[in-house]
C-alpha cells in the first residue's frame, strides 16, 4: 500500500519546573492511502501529544521535537516552517477533537468557520465558500442546513457541534484526518451516527484516519490496523484481526480480557491490569510495562525491548519475543 | 450469578422528580415504577439526560420526590423526616462517578472513610482508627494508608476510596453512578470485580447506572433502559440482550461497538436519526416516537403503558399492546 504518512522514531518532551517529562519516547507508525488505523493504550502514553505533533499544534516551548521525522507524501513536517504549515494544516491534515467546544470559535457561525478555510486555501469567493458550507453541513447529516448554516456552536446540540466540525475538517478533502476520542463524550446512539459518517466518507473521498480512542470496540468497528501504545512508545502494531485474535504483548493481552466478552459469565471475573503507569518525568531503562507485567524477566528492568515482526502483519516490543526466553511465555 | 433472592428490597412506585428551569418544568424522571431484590443488580441504561442519576438520587432521598412512593424494606420512605431519615439512610448510600471530584482533596483518608462513621456515631478513637483500616483491606487497599491524601492514589485507588466510604455505615443498598466511567478500561476491571465480591461477601443489593453496555451486561441481573425521563424496557440481562422489544432498546444494543472485528463486520447496525429531543419539551405520545423506525400514529396520539409483555419482561411499546 501506497504510504501517506510515516512516522519514524519521534521523541516529544515538555519542558516543566519539575523536568523534562518524555511524553513520546521514540514512536514508530505509518498509515497507508485510504487506510484507517486506530491508536489505543491508557490514559496518559502520548496518543494526544502524537497526533498534535503531527500538525505541530504544541506550542514550543514547553515542547520539543526532540528526535524523528514525520514524513506526510515523503516530506518531513517537522523541518518545515510555521508558514508552510500553515498551509497543511486544514488543507492537507485536519484534526477533530473530543471537545468540540474547544475548537470551534463560540463567535463565528458554523457557515463561516466552514468557509474559512475554502477562502484561504481554495480562493473561494465568499458566495461559493457559503453554499458549499451548506452541502457540507448536509453531507454530515445536519438537518435544515440552510438554517443551521447561519447559527452558532452554542445552539447546535453536542452530536451536531461534533458533526459541524467534521465538516470543517473535511471542506478542503485533506488527505489525513486525525480524529482524537471524536465520539467518547457522545452518546451511543449519536456515536454510531458519527462512526457511519466517517467509515462513508473514507470510503467516498478515500481519506486516511487517524482514531485515537480508549473504546477497543470502536477500532474493532472503523480501523483496519491498530497501534497499540504504552507510557510514551509503541508495544505493538498489526492488522484488527492480528490484534484481537493473535495479541503477543502483554499490555495488549491485558487490555483485551480486562473488558467483558458479551458471552462472559458472572463467574468468570474480569482480569484487570494492577498499578499504575510510569513516571514519564523519570521513565525507567527497561520496558516500560515490566513493573505491571506478570511475565516480567529481569532483562525487562533493564533493557528496553525492540519492536520486532513477529508475523509480516503484526510487530510487538517485547523481551518474551527472544529466541532465548520461548517457553517462558507467562499467560 | 450474584445474590440474587425472591425477596423485594426496594418498591419504586410512580416516581416523578420535575426539575423548574427558568419558569419551565422539566420533568428528569417521570412515572416510573420497578423492584429490586435483595441481593440483586440492577443495570440502568440510557444516554445522557435521560434521568438515570435523578432517578437514583430521588430513590435515595438526595432529592425530594415530586410524586411517587419508595418503598424500603416494605417501609414508606418517600414521606420521613429528621431521625427517622438520618436512621434510613444508613441503608442506601450512593457511589459517584468521577473519582476525583467526589473526595475532598484536603481530607486524609481516613477523615474521608471516618466521616461517614462519624455521621452515624458509629465509631470513635481506636475502634473508628481499626475500623478505618479493616475497610481499606476490604476494598484492596494498603490500611497504612489511612494518612494519606486522595492525590496519591490512582484513579482506581481513589474509587475504591469512595467505595470504602460507602460501605462505612453498612448499606444494604449502594447506587453505584457510573462507578468506572472515568476509569481507564485496564482499571475498570479492578473496580468491578471489587463490587462483585463486596456483593457476595455482604448480600448487597446494587442500582448500577453506567453508559458501558457490555459492562451493565456482565454485572447485571436486570437491566432497565430509560428515554427521556421515562423507563422503556426492564427484563432479565440475558434476555433483554438476546430479545430486546423496545426500537430504542434494539438501536441502544445494536449500536455498541463490540470489541471484535468479526463481529463487527458481520454486524448490521440500526442507526438512529436526529438527535434526544429536550427534555423540556418531549415529543407528545411515545417520547421515541420521533426517532423510532417503527413509528405508528397511535405513538403521537396515546402515551405507551408499562406493562409485563411477557413474566419479567416489562416494556411500553404500542407495538405490544
Ligand atoms: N502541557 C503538558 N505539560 C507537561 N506534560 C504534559 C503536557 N501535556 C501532556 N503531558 C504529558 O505527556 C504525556 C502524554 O500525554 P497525552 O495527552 O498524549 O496522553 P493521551 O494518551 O492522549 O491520554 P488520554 O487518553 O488521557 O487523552 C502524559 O504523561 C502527560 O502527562
Ligand atoms: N438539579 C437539577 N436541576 C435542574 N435540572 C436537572 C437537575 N439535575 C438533572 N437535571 C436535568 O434532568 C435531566 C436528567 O438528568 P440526569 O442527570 O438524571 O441524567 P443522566 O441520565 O444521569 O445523564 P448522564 O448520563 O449524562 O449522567 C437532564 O435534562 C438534566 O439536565
Ligand atoms: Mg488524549
Ligand atoms: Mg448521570
Amino acid at each position: 500500500m501506497e504510504k501517506i504518512l510515516e512516522v519514524r522514531d519521534l521523541h516529544v518532551t515538555f519542558h516543566t519546573y519539575a523536568g523534562e517529562v518524555q511524553a513520546v519516547r521514540g514512536v514508530n507508525f505509518e498509515v497507508g492511502k485510504g487506510e484507517a488505523i486506530g491508536i489505543v493504550g491508557e490514559s496518559g502514553c502520548g496518543k494526544s501529544v502524537t497526533a498534535q505533533s503531527i500538525l505541530k499544534l504544541l506550542p514550543q516551548p514547553p515542547v520539543q521535537y526532540k528526535q524523528g521525522s514525520i514524513l506526510f507524501n515523503g516530506q518531513d513536517l517537522l523541518k518545515k516552517s510555521e508558514k508552510e504549515m500553515e498551509k497543511v494544516r486544514g488543507k492537507e491534515i485536519s484534526m477533530i477533537f473530543q471537545d468540540p467546544m474547544t475548537s470551534l470559535n463560540p463567535t463565528m457561525t458554523v457557515g463561516k468557520q466552514i468557509a474559512e478555510g475554502l477562502t484561504k486555501h481554495h480562493k473561494m469567493s465568499a458566495a461559493a465558500a457559503h453554499k458549499r458550507a451548506v452541502e457540507l453541513l448536509e453531507m454530515v447529516g445536519i438537518p435544515q442546513p440552510e438554517r443551521r448554516v447561519n447559527q452558532y456552536p452554542h445552539e447546535f446540540s453536542g452530536g451536531m457541534r461534533q458533526r459541524a466540525m467534521i465538516a470543517i475538517a473535511l471542506a478542503c478533502q485533506p488527505q489525513l484526518l486525525i480524529a482524537d476520542e471524536p465520539t467518547t463524550a457522545l452518546d451511543v446512539t449519536i456515536q454510531a451516527q458519527i462512526l457511519e459518517l466517517m467509515k462513508e466518507l473514507q470510503k467516498k473521498l478515500g481519506t486516511s484516519i487517524i482514531l485515537i480512542t480508549h473504546d477497543l470496540g470502536v477500532v474493532a468497528d472503523m480501523c483496519e490496523r491498530v497501534i497499540v501504545m504504552y507510557a510514551g512508545k509503541v508495544v505493538e502494531s498489526g492488522t484488527v484481526d492480528e490484534i484481537f485474535y493473535n495479541p503477543q504483548h502483554p499490555y495488549t493481552k491485558g487490555l483485551l480480557r480486562s473488558v467483558p466478552r458479551l458471552d462472559q459469565n458472572r463467574n468468570e471475573p474480569l482480569t484487570p491490569i494492577y498499578g499504575t503507569p510510569p513516571d514519564l518525568l523519570k521513565p525507567p531503562a527497561g520496558c516500560g510495562y515490566a513493573a505491571r507485567c506478570e511475565s516480567a524477566m529481569r532483562v525487562c528492568q533493564l533493557y528496553d525491548p525492540k519492536l520486532d515482526m513477529v508475523r509480516s502483519n503484526h510487530q510487538s516490543a517485547c523481551w518474551l519475543h527472544h529466541p532465548l526466553a520461548q517457553g517462558k511465555t507467562g499467560s | 450469578m450474584g445474590t440474587q433472592t425472591q425477596e423485594t428490597l426496594i418498591e419504586v412506585r410512580n416516581l416523578k422528580k420535575f426539575f423548574k428551569v427558568g419558569g419551565q418544568t422539566l420533568k428528569a424522571v417521570n412515572d416510573i415504577s420497578f423492584t429490586i431484590n435483595r441481593g440483586e443488580t440492577l443495570g440502568v441504561v440510557g444516554e445522557s439526560g435521560c434521568g438515570k442519576s435523578t432517578a437514583g438520587r430521588t430513590i435515595l432521598r438526595l432529592y425530594e420526590p415530586t410524586a411517587g412512593e419508595v418503598i424500603f424494606e416494605g417501609k414508606n420512605i418517600s414521606k420521613l423526616q429528621g431521625s427517622e431519615l438520618k436512621a434510613m439512610r444508613r441503608n442506601m448510600q450512593m457511589i459517584f462517578q468521577d473519582p476525583y471530584a467526589s473526595l475532598n482533596p484536603r481530607m486524609t483518608v481516613g477523615d474521608i472513610i471516618g466521616e461517614a462513621l462519624d455521621i452515624h456515631g458509629l465509631a470513635t478513637g481506636q475502634e473508628r482508627k481499626e475500623r478505618i483500616q479493616e475497610l481499606l483491606s476490604l476494598v484492596s487497599l494498603n490500611p497504612g494508608h489511612i494518612d494519606r491524601f486522595p492525590h496519591e492514589f490512582s484513579g482506581g485507588q481513589r474509587q475504591r476510596i469512595g467505595i470504602a466510604r460507602a460501605l462505612a455505615v453498612e448499606p444494604k443498598f449502594i447506587v453505584c453512578d457510573e462507578p468506572i466511567s472515568a476509569l481507564d478500561v485496564s482499571v475498570q476491571a479492578q473496580v468491578v470485580n471489587l463490587l462483585e465480591q463486596l456483593q457476595e461477601k455482604m448480600g448487597l443489593t446494587y442500582m448500577f447506572i453506567a453508559h458501558d453496555l457490555s459492562m451493565v451486561k456482565y454485572i447485571s441481573d436486570r437491566v432497565a433502559v430509560m428515554y427521556l425521563g421515562k423507563m422503556v424496557e426492564l427484563a432479565e440481562s440475558e434476555k433483554l440482550y438476546e430479545k430486546p422489544l423496545h426500537p430504542y432498546t434494539q438501536a441502544l444494543l445494536s449500536a455498541i461497538p463490540i470489541p471484535d472485528p468479526e463481529v463487527e463486520r458481520k454486524r448490521e447496525r440500526i442507526v438512529l436519526q436526529g438527535d434526544v429531543p429536550s427534555p423540556m419539551n418531549p415529543p407528545s405520545g411515545c417520547h421515541f416516537r420521533t426517532r423510532c423506525p417503527k413509528a405508528m400514529p397511535e405513538c403521537a396520539a396515546m402515551e405507551p403503558v408499562w406493562k409485563e409483555v411477557e413474566p419479567g419482561h416489562f416494556t411500553a411499546c404500542h407495538l405490544y399492546n
